[in-house]
């Protein structure tokens, strides 16, 4: 077994954290882009909205049935080729939609659920005092079907995170890519990988500790 | 004024009304009693489109349906001329105390938030919770958001309160405190329609009593006459049973 270099590791670390900006961003964008993506098809699903919840299905079916890396190769290398319009899209733009669709067809299904999850007395009460149903799914439902869902969405943030290390096969130098290059330079591929590994556990532990504190403030209207 | 006719609900084969034909004059405060499972709820429910009847015709204020042909707006619309108290309170689970009474001024009558927060405090302190506004409803007895329910319904001011069974769920101690609430808002001549299983309580604020029984409306009349000197043999069982 060879020794560490834990001097080259060092000096990478400074190197590596200037990419963290461009993987929490591509993460962040391509979360808040699933959410509002999910929560519209859950509600179409729950309400059966016709011709919509057909579409829905079959597009969740797709994204979930069909690997991450698949999709992105198809979005950044094939439908260019295919629709001319898109080859002026970078790897950045295609890794963030491709994750975004790929997690929205997940987290719908968890949205779903929540919507379905919240008591019948909730909806029959908004729905006793008069509210439409745009009124009631804004201010009643969604609300509460948050805290059930929120647990779940949070650990899909953490894959995320995780699958924006992908980008990198789309030629976007982010954490992972930066990781590669360097390793490629000094050969010390174990040090370089092993440093972006628990870099990126650091980030996911980090979330976890927002995560508490987001279900304590859901959590507020069921505490005694 | 709420007038009804023909109104018939089905749940599959089974019939759960039975063409009700029903007047109710502002002001009055009409009791329903009568065995489990006979459409006393399914008939409150059906009147604001909770259950959808299969045919009639409901009229509520200036709002007039036919269950054969309703549209989403009508159904909202009459809606919006009743209030619904609810056996379980059913209580907004994301909302304080306070919120709860504020939210239908707010989204649906589209008051500004300051002048519903005021009214729902007033209403807070007319149900003796003043103390409660910022509480959510986990953190309050039975009784006390059954008390919030009622409050809810008061601050619609609609044309008709509807209240399912509202001290069924209550532990026997809360039971007293809801009662005597419904008295006072039946005191102040709000038009209801209750489903109860109180004898005493529904002789004591109603105007008139009705008895149901299998989907139809059996026999109606004042109290006095009804608990005393009913008509129908199933009236006078069912009261043999229950008094």
């Amino acid at each position: 077994m060879r020794p560490l270099d834990l001097d080259y590791m060092l000096g990478l670390v400074p190197v590596l954290l200037k990419y963290v900006p461009l993987t929490l961003a591509m993460a962040s964008v391509a979360m808040v882009l699933a959410l509002m993506l999910a929560s519209l098809m859950a509600i179409v699903r729950v309400m059966r909205v016709p011709l919509l919840d057909g579409l829905t299905q079959v597009f969740i079916s797709f994204f979930r049935g069909t690997p991450l890396l698949v999709q992105l190769f198809l979005f950044y290398y094939g439908l260019p080729q295919v629709f001319s319009f898109l080859t002026a899209i970078n790897g950045v733009t295609a890794a963030i939609m491709g994750i975004t669709l790929h997690f929205a067809a997940y987290m719908a299904e968890s949205i779903r659920a929540a919507i379905l999850g919240v008591d019948r007395s909730q909806w029959e009460a908004a729905r006793s005092v008069g509210m439409t149903t745009a009124q009631m799914m804004r201010r009643i439902i969604l609300p509460q079907a948050a805290r059930i869902a929120a647990p779940t969405l949070v650990n899909y943030f953490v894959d995320i995170i995780k699958s924006t290390s992908l980008a990198f096969t789309l030629g976007v130098t982010e954490l992972m890519g930066a990781a590669q290059k360097e390793a490629a330079g000094s050969f010390l591929y174990f040090e370089a990988f092993i440093l972006v590994a628990i870099i990126y556990w650091v980030i996911v532990e980090a979330l976890t500790v927002v995560q508490r504190q987001l279900e304590a403030r859901l959590g507020k209207a069921v505490a005694r | 004024m709420i007038s009804v006719r023909g109104l018939t609900k089905r749940f599959g084969d089974n019939t759960v009304l039975d063409g009700i034909d029903l007047d109710i004059r502002s002001g009055e405060r009409v009791a329903i009693i009568g065995p489990s499972g006979t459409g006393k709820s399914t008939l409150l429910r059906s009147l604001n489109f909770l259950e959808k009847p299969d045919e009639g015709m409901i009229t509520i204020g200036p709002v007039t349906v036919d269950a054969r042909r309703v549209r989403a707006a009508e159904e909202l619309a009459l809606r919006r001329q009743t209030s619904f108290v609810f056996q379980n309170y059913a209580l907004f689970a994301n909302m304080t105390a306070r919120d709860n009474i504020a939210e239908g001024l707010i989204t649906v009558r589209g008051w500004e938030k300051a002048r519903a927060h005021a009214r729902a405090e007033e209403i807070l302190a007319t149900i003796g919770l003043a103390d409660k506004a910022q509480s959510y409803p986990a953190a309050l007895s039975g009784g006390q958001q059954q008390r919030v329910g009622i409050g809810r319904a008061m601050a619609a001011e609609a044309e008709i309160m509807l209240i399912d069974e509202p001290t069924s769920a209550l532990d026997p101690e809360w039971v007293d405190e809801v009662l005597q609430l419904l008295k006072r808002v039946a005191d102040a001549r709000q038009t209801m329609l209750i489903v109860t299983h109180e004898m005493q309580f529904a002789r004591d604020i109603a105007d008139r009593i009705l008895f149901m029984d299998g989907g139809k409306i059996v026999e109606q009349g004042p109290p006095e006459t009804m608990f005393t000197d009913p008509k129908d043999p199933r009236t006078r069982a069912f009261l043999r049973k229950v008094l």
